[in-house]
C-alpha cells in the first residue's frame, strides 16, 4: 500500500477547479478503485459515472493524465511512483458535474442512423450467413459505446461548430457494420455516411483507433474502406456516365 | 431544501411504464410499443449500459442447430434438473418452448450471432445443458443482446417519427431512478423517481408497469453484478403489496476472479469450461470428479479420459463434471479451499492454457483474454486463472403468473431477474438471457393488454409530495455515511448469508440486519441534488436492506440444502421441502414469510423424466401417477 496524490476536477457547467486528495492505493488497483475510495472517505458527493467496473459497459470514460481512458481498466501501476494522477471529464462533451459529462450528442446521432433493414424474403429462423462474413461486422459490434473515440476526434474535440454535420467514429463503424452485414437490405450505407454523417470531415489521423478500449480498428477497417468505396463509386467515370444516363439516385450505386 | 425544489416535479404519463432498461425491460418495451401503446422506459444508467451487457456465455434455446436431438422437452428437463425441481414448471415449459423464436427474432433486429458451418446460429456447451444450446457471440453475448434491443427501440422511434407520431410514443429516460410505486385499491397507477443528473423529481402516471430491474448482487462485496443491482424492483414490488418467492436462493457463480483484490468477483465466463477448461486444486488434481452428486451420476463422467472424449464425441461419453450446474461447482471450489487446497489468493485454478491452443483461446474467449491480461497481468493462453465463487444471480423474485408475468398487484408485471419461479433453486447458465427475452416479451404484451382496458390513472399532489419528502430525507438526517453503511450490510451478507449457511449464523445475520435498519433509515447525504452518488446510494440502501432481510429469513426457515441454498446444518434435499415455496410479503414494515405449494407438474411433463430420476427428488405419491401410465 502507498499513498498517492489525486487531482480530480470538480465543478459543473458554470466552472470548477481541481480538488486534491492524498489517498491510499493497494496492489492491483485501477483508477476507479481510488476514485471510489475518495468518494467513501473524502467526498461522498463526488460525481462519477460507472457501472460494471469490468471494462464491459463503457460508462467510466474520463481523461487520466490527459489520456482518454476507461477508469476501470487503467491500472495504477501505469503511473510512476510519486507521479500525481490528474482526472478530468471528457473534454468534447458538456460537463454535468465533476467527472460526469452529458453524452447525449452520441445518442442523438444514433437516432439519425438508419436502422438495420431486414431482408424482405426471409422469415425469422431462415437467416443463413457464413462466419467469415459476419466477422467483419462483429468487430464493430464489439463497441461498448464508451465514446472515447468521439471525445478524441479532433473534428469535434475543440470544434463545437462541427457537431451538427458530423456523426463521429462511433457512428462510422455502425455504418460500416451495416454496410458489411451480409443480409442488410439497404445499399446506400456508404453514401449516407458521406452525405449525412460527415464522413468527409475525417482525415484519418487514427486518434479514435488509438483510444478504443476494445481495440477496434476503426480507421483501417471501417473508415478507410468506406471512404475508398464512396470515392470509387463517385469518381469512376463509367459509374458517373451510368448515373447521368439512367438518372439513378444515390441509392443505386453500381458497386452496391 | 426549499419547498420549490420539492414541488418542482416533472409530470409524465404513458400506457406502459417499463422500469429497467436491460434485456427484459427493452424487450417488454418493444412488445408494448408494437401493440400500439405509449411506452416510457426508465433506465437507471445510460441507455445500453444495463447489467445485461455483462452476460458473457450465451442465450439458451433448443434450436438444434449443432445437435439435432435437441428440442424444447430436453431443454425443459435440463432446466428443472438445474433448479432441483423447485421451478414453476409452467414458466420453465413456456421458456423452453419460446426461446428459439425469441432468438431468431433478434436476427431480424440485426443481431449477428456466431455461425455454424452451414450458416445457422452456432450453439455452445454449457453447464447443465445436455446439448450445445447457447447462441453466442464470442464471450460478449450480453452486449450483442442489449445493443440489438437498443437499436430496435431506436428503429421503432424512427418509425414513429416517419409516421408523423410525436416523440411521446416511445421514450427512453436515462439516468433516472424510481423510488416509489403509486398504488390505489390494489392496482398500480404510476411511479415516482428522480433524474440522477439534476436531482429533479419525476412522477409518471401509468395503468400498467413492468418491473425489469434485475437483481440484488450489490448487497454482497464479492459480486459479479454492476452497481445498479440494489434490489429496487424487488423492494418496490414488496412495498406495492406484491409478494416475492424463493428469496433464499442466490447463485454464487463458481468462477469469479480472485486476484488482484480490486477485481475480486468479476465474472469468468462458464464458456471457459464449456470450451475445454478444467478446474484444479493447488496439488494439481482435477478435483471435480470427487464432487459428482448422486442425482447427476448418470450424466457426468467419473474419469478424465471419458470426460475428455466427450468434447469430440458427446453421444457416446458422459459430460465433464466441470460442467455440472453452477451450485455444485461453486460448493466444490468452496470445499477445496476450506480443505487447504486452494491457491495463494484463496481460489482454485481454472486451466485452459494447457488444454487448448492459444489461437483457439483468443478466438473463443477474447474478452477473458483481455480481462486477465489487463487487470491481472495473466496470459490465459500460457497460465491458469485463479478463480473462486462470486455472487451472481438471485433466483428469487416477484411472484408472477407464468403466462402473463403479472404480479399479485393489478397492473404490475415483472420479467427477468426481478421475477421468481422460473429457475427454481438454481439457474442454468444461458437461461437468463433467454428468460428475459421470453418473459420480457410476455410482460410487455400483457401489460399493453391491461393498459388497453384500464382508464388513465391520476396522481394526487399529496402522494407525490409524500414521495418527494421521503426521497429528500437523507439530506436532513444526521446519521452515517452511505458508503460505510453499504460496507456494513455487505459484511453481514458475505459473512453470514453466503454460499454455506447455518441456522445460528442466519439468526445472527437477522439480528445484525435489525440493528442496521435504524442506521439506514438515518443515513445522511452531503452536498446537493445534482449528480450526487452519495444521495443515490442512501436511497438504494433501504432496498438492499429489505431484500437482505427477505433472503436471511427465508434461508433460516428452509432447513434443507437445495440449489443456491446450502445449509451446513441441514445437508441434503428434503422431498417435503421440494413442494414448498417460501413467499415473502410486507405486513406494515415487517417482512413476513408464508408457505405455499409449488405448482404440481402435469402428467405429460412428468412423463418426460424417468421415474427413477423423479424418485431422487419427489415423494412416491407425486410421481406414481406417471408410473401407472407407463405400465
Amino acid at each position: 500500500m502507498s499513498t498517492r496524490t489525486f487531482r480530480v476536477w470538480r465543478g459543473d457547467a458554470e466552472g470548477g477547479d481541481f480538488a486534491e486528495f492524498d489517498v491510499a492505493v493497494n496492489e492491483g488497483e485501477v483508477v476507479l478503485d481510488v476514485v471510489h475510495r475518495i468518494q467513501a472517505e473524502h467526498a461522498p458527493d463526488l460525481a462519477v459515472r460507472w457501472n460494471c467496473k469490468a471494462g464491459k459497459c463503457g460508462s467510466c470514460s474520463a481523461e487520466v493524465n490527459g489520456m482518454p481512458r476507461l477508469m476501470c481498466m487503467t491500472r495504477m501501476n501505469l503511473f510512476a511512483e510519486g507521479e500525481p494522477v490528474t482526472i478530468t471529464p471528457l473534454r468534447t462533451f458538456p460537463v454535468v458535474r465533476d467527472l460526469v459529462t452529458d453524452v447525449s450528442f452520441n445518442y442523438e446521432k444514433a437516432r439519425r442512423m438508419p436502422a438495420f433493414a431486414p431482408p424482405a424474403d426471409l422469415k425469422p429462423g431462415e437467416y443463413r450467413m457464413q462466419q467469415v462474413d459476419v466477422e467483419r461486422s462483429q468487430e464493430f459490434r464489439k463497441c461498448i459505446e464508451c465514446f472515447l473515440c468521439q471525445n478524441t476526434c479532433h473534428v469535434v474535440r475543440d470544434h463545437e461548430e462541427n457537431k451538427p454535420p458530423f456523426a463521429g467514429p462511433r457512428l462510422f463503424i455502425r455504418a460500416a457494420e451495416l454496410d458489411m452485414h451480409p443480409l442488410d437490405a439497404r445499399d446506400d450505407r456508404r453514401e449516407a455516411a458521406q452525405d449525412e454523417q460527415g464522413l468527409g470531415y475525417c482525415n484519418i489521423t487514427k486518434c479514435c483507433t488509438e483510444v478504443c478500449p476494445e481495440h477496434i480498428k476503426i480507421t483501417d477497417n471501417a473508415i478507410i474502406p468506406m471512404k475508398e468505396r464512396v470515392a470509387g463509386d463517385r469518381y469512376d467515370p463509367l459509374v458517373w456516365l451510368g448515373r447521368k444516363i439512367f438518372r439513378k439516385g444515390r441509392s443505386g450505386s453500381a458497386a452496391g | 431544501m426549499s419547498d420549490n425544489a420539492i414541488h418542482d416535479v416533472e409530470r409524465l404519463a404513458c400506457d406502459v411504464l417499463v422500469i429497467g432498461a436491460g434485456g427484459a425491460g427493452l424487450r417488454a418495451a418493444v412488445e408494448a410499443r408494437l401493440a400500439g401503446k405509449r411506452v416510457i422506459v426508465i433506465s437507471k444508467s445510460l441507455f445500453g449500459k444495463a447489467h445485461t451487457v455483462m452476460a458473457e456465455g450465451g442465450a439458451a434455446a433448443a434450436m438444434g442447430n449443432v445437435n439435432a436431438n435437441d428440442n424444447w422437452q430436453v431443454h425443459f428437463r435440463d432446466t428443472m434438473r438445474g433448479g432441483k425441481f423447485l421451478n414453476n414448471y409452467r414458466m420453465a415449459e413456456i421458456h423452453a418452448q419460446e426461446a428459439p423464436d425469441r432468438i431468431w427474432e433478434l436476427e431480424t433486429y440485426g443481431a449477428l450471432f456466431d455461425r455454424t458451418a452451414d450458416g445457422r446460429i452456432s450453439q455452445r456447451n454449457f453447464g447443465g445443458h445436455e446439448y450445445p444450446r447457447l447462441a453466442h457471440v464470442g464471450d460478449r453475448t450480453g452486449l450483442e443482446l442489449i445493443r440489438t434491443l437498443q437499436q430496435k427501440l431506436v428503429s421503432l422511434q424512427q418509425d414513429d417519427e416517419a409516421a408523423g407520431e410525436g416523440p411521446d410514443k416511445l421514450q427512453v429516460i436515462d439516468e433516472t431512478t424510481i423510488t416509489e410505486l403509486f398504488v390505489e385499491q390494489g392496482a398500480v397507477k404510476g411511479a415516482f423517481g428522480y433524474r440522477r443528473g439534476t436531482g429533479r423529481f419525476m412522477a409518471i402516471a401509468a395503468p400498467a408497469i413492468v418491473l425489469a430491474t434485475g437483481g440484488i448482487g450489490r448487497s454482497f462485496k464479492v459480486t459479479s453484478n454492476s452497481w445498479e443491482y440494489t434490489g429496487d424492483g424487488h423492494a418496490l414490488a414488496l412495498r406495492a403489496g406484491a409478494s416475492l418467492i424463493n428469496m433464499e436462493f442466490i447463485q454464487f457463480h463458481p468462477t469469479g476472479m480472485v486476484w488482484p483484490p480490486s477485481v475480486r468477483g468479476i465474472l469468468v465466463t462458464e464458456s471457459v469450461r464449456g470450451d475445454g477448461g478444467v478446474l484444479k486444486n493447488s496439488e494439481g488434481r482435477r478435483f471435480m470428479f470427487d464432487y459428482i452428486p448422486e442425482v447427476f451420476k448418470a450424466q457426468y463422467a467419473d474419469n478424465p479420459e471419458e470426460a475428455d472424449r466427450w468434447y469430440t464425441d458427446p453421444d457416446h461419453n458422459r459430460r465433464p463434471p466441470e460442467l455440472l450446474p453452477r451450485d455444485e461447482v461453486a460448493r466444490a471450489i468452496n470445499s477445496e479451499v476450506k480443505a487447504g487446497r486452494g491457491t495463494e489468493h484463496g481460489g482454485v485454478y481454472l486451466d485452459i492454457a494447457s488444454r487448448r491452443s492459444a489461437e483457439y483461446i483468443t478466438e473463443r474467449l477474447p474478452s477473458m483474454y483481455h480481462q486477465f491480461k489487463e487487470l491481472a497481468d495473466v496470459d490465459i493462453t500460457a497460465a491458469p486463472m485463479e478463480v473462486g465463487p462470486t455472487c451472481h444471480y438471485i433466483m428469487g423474485g416477484v411472484e408472477v403468473d407464468a403466462e402473463t408475468a403479472a404480479s399479485k398487484v393489478v397492473g404490475l408485471y415483472a420479467a427477468g431477474e426481478v421475477s421468481g419461479g422460473m429457475h427454481g433453486s438454481n439457474r442454468l447458465g444461458g437461461n437468463s438471457l433467454s428468460d428475459l427475452l421470453v418473459f420480457g416479451k410476455r410482460a410487455g404484451e400483457f401489460a399493453a393488454e391491461h393498459a388497453a382496458v384500464t382508464p388513465a390513472p391520476e396522481l394526487s399532489e399529496e402522494e407525490i409530495a409524500a414521495a418527494a419528502q421521503d426521497a429528500l430525507r437523507p439530506f436532513a438526517n444526521d446519521g452515517e455515511n452511505p458508503y460505510e453503511l453499504q460496507a456494513a450490510l455487505q459484511a453481514v451478507n458475505g459473512r453470514l448469508v453466503g454460499i454455506i449457511r447455518r441456522a445460528e449464523e442466519l439468526e445472527e445475520a437477522l439480528a445484525e440486519l435489525e440493528t442496521l435498519r435504524p442506521r439506514i433509515a438515518n443515513v445522511t447525504a452531503a452536498g446537493g441534488r445534482a449528480y450526487n452518488p452519495g444521495w443515490h446510494l442512501a436511497l438504494d440502501l433501504r432496498n438492499m436492506h429489505l431484500c437482505s432481510v427477505a433472503t436471511a429469513k427465508a434461508a433460516l426457515e428452509r432447513d434443507e440444502s437445495r440449489g443456491g441454498h446450502t445449509r451446513e446444518d441441514a445437508p441434503g434435499m428434503d422431498p417435503a421441502w421440494r413442494r414448498i415455496n417460501l413467499v415473502a410479503s410486507l405486513d406494515g414494515d415487517e417482512l413476513v414469510l408464508t408457505r405455499q405449494d409449488v405448482p404440481a407438474m402435469t402428467p405429460e411433463l412428468l412423463g418426460l423424466f424417468d421415474p427413477s430420476e423423479l424418485a431422487k427428488y419427489m415423494t412416491p405419491e407425486e410421481y406414481r401417477s406417471t408410473e401407472a401410465e407407463d405400465a
